[in-house]
């Protein structure tokens, strides 16, 4: 409760100073719209932005359960097999390479205009850091608990299963909340490169139009996806991670 | 008490090198059927090595032997215990003690589920069984880990170091419950303290030198687990702490 009121006080402040900016060098709204003209932007364009903040929601959050399954399945694969491990490891290191970003006209091309190609994108910009967050993971099993395992006569389909992956756990729900962060920027890059709804398409619009105060209060809407995602999949890893111990909130709750 | 008859096993013409150093050559050691033997020595000397070979976890370099006295081969018939608890701390204490079951995907049966309820009794942590480890002292982490070596219900059980770890006077008395709880078993214990050989073991080895050769065993009378402050045992510490520091 009390780390909601700081950052409540924080945001206050922060807008405080974007008003009293605004007042003291008296930018025209084009340039720099007050945070008054913004919440009035929110208010009279709320249906349009909410029809467009649903499309790119539902490309974040497909995007992301694509991506978590995607990069969760081949973390498995390369850690059980070898072969796999060899032969893919160096293209999923070379595919790192190369921009994403760039990739985005070819997605649109190829997939249209529709969610598919944002969806893709969202995908793609999830997948690494999922991918090598479990990866890792599995790699760092404690070496006791495989010899132990060893000594029980498990097969090592069984070690993965019930030692190696509830291991990793910690480190794939990291992966996650890295993932959480980036789909929205996966979807509203998708939709620049092209497209006919959705928050990054309205952001265009509307700063063609010099509808500056529109494209603040998309920027918002998207920030508070971002947030709202992130809080949620924090709190889904926390109950994922009961027995993990998680020190860090303990030592900052103290004053 | 015991589900099977106990095994002997011996080790011989066992050979390390490590790092092109020649650990030792030739070594032999023999574990009576029944019998807990302790191995002591310095670290590096080998002694965690050759317990490694015994659990198939170390491949052996030839010329090295290990045979049974039922000649059968010795994968699948071992239990073993670490120096560390090796719990795992997403699973409560029970179905840590029954991880072995778990790992060769055998269905829970309630039979089983008895079985370690009152090994955990033996060990003296009643109630705790739906406990997650983090909730456990480093004593009775060790306790569950006793009862889970326990479950597995093996012919030869190997501990290595198991409670070097601990603090002094928790390490007592989880020796009195470790000798209370194996006696009958073939036992190999490899540890660095001499009282704890003393208070637990049946036979006991110094394995000393460069390349290490393995003393006489040494054969503490009475039955186990000794007391402390037991005249023969305080001589023979003297003894085996002159043996180490050759």
């Amino acid at each position: 409760m009390k780390a909601l009121l700081r950052a409540a006080v924080t945001l206050l402040v922060l807008v405080a100073g974007w008003q009293a900016l605004v007042w003291a060098t008296g930018l025209p709204r084009y340039l720099l719209p007050s945070p008054l003209a913004v919440l009035d932007a929110i208010q009279r364009q709320a249906p349009l932005l909410w029809t467009h903040g649903l499309t790119t929601l539902a490309e974040i959050l497909i995007g992301l359960v694509a991506g978590v399954t995607l990069g969760g399945v081949s973390a498995l694969l390369l850690a059980r097999f070898r072969t796999a491990r060899r032969w893919l490891m160096p293209l999923l290191l070379v595919s790192q390479a190369i921009p994403v970003f760039a990739l985005a006209p070819l997605l649109v091309l190829w997939l249209g205009y529709g969610m598919v190609s944002k969806i893709a994108m969202a995908v793609l910009v999830i997948y690494f850091p999922v991918t090598t967050a479990l990866f890792d993971g599995l790699r760092r099993t404690d070496p006791g608990w495989l010899d132990l395992a060893r000594t029980m006569g498990a097969s090592p389909a069984s070690i993965l299963w019930n030692i190696r992956l509830p291991a990793a756990l910690p480190a794939f729900w990291s992966g996650v909340r890295v993932a959480a962060a980036v789909a929205p920027i996966g979807a509203v890059i998708g939709e620049w490169v092209g497209s006919s709804s959705g928050l990054g398409y309205l952001m265009l619009h509307a700063n063609a139009r010099m509808q500056i105060d529109l494209l603040f209060a998309a920027v918002l809407v998207l920030g508070l996806f971002a947030v709202a995602l992130y809080a949620a999949v924090d709190a889904l890893a926390r109950r994922a991670l009961p027995w993990q111990p998680d020190t860090q909130p303990a030592e900052d709750a103290n004053p | 008490m015991l589900a099977m008859t106990p095994l002997s096993v011996t080790i011989s013409r066992a050979r390390l090198t490590y790092g092109g150093t020649l650990l030792f050559s030739d070594l032999t050691l023999e574990l009576p059927a029944g019998r807990t033997t302790c191995l002591l020595g310095p670290s590096g000397v080998g002694k965690t090595t050759l317990l490694r070979i015994l659990a198939g976890l170390a491949e052996p370099e030839p010329p090295t032997e290990v045979v049974t006295g039922d000649g059968q081969p010795l994968a699948g018939r071992i239990a073993y215990m670490a120096q560390q608890d090796l719990l795992l701390p997403w699973l409560t204490v029970l179905d840590n003690v029954l991880l072995g079951d778990r790992l060769r995907h055998r269905r829970p049966n309630p039979a089983r589920v008895e079985q370690a309820r009152m090994l955990l009794d033996r060990v003296g942590l009643t109630g705790r069984e739906r406990d997650r480890p983090a909730g456990l002292s480093g004593g009775q982490r060790q306790r569950v880990a006793l009862a889970r070596t326990l479950m597995e219900d093996k012919p030869l059980v190997l501990m290595d170091e198991p409670f070097s770890a601990l603090d002094a006077i928790t390490r007592l008395r989880l020796q009195e419950t470790a000798a209370e709880t194996l006696a009958g078993r073939t036992v190999l214990m490899v540890t660095h303290d001499p009282l704890e050989a003393l208070r637990i073991g049946d036979r006991l080895h110094v394995m000393t030198g460069r390349p290490a050769i393995m003393g006489p065993a040494l054969e503490p009378s009475g039955p186990v687990p000794r007391r402390v402050d037991d005249a023969g045992l305080l001589a023979h510490q003297a003894e085996l702490l002159r043996r180490l520091a050759e």
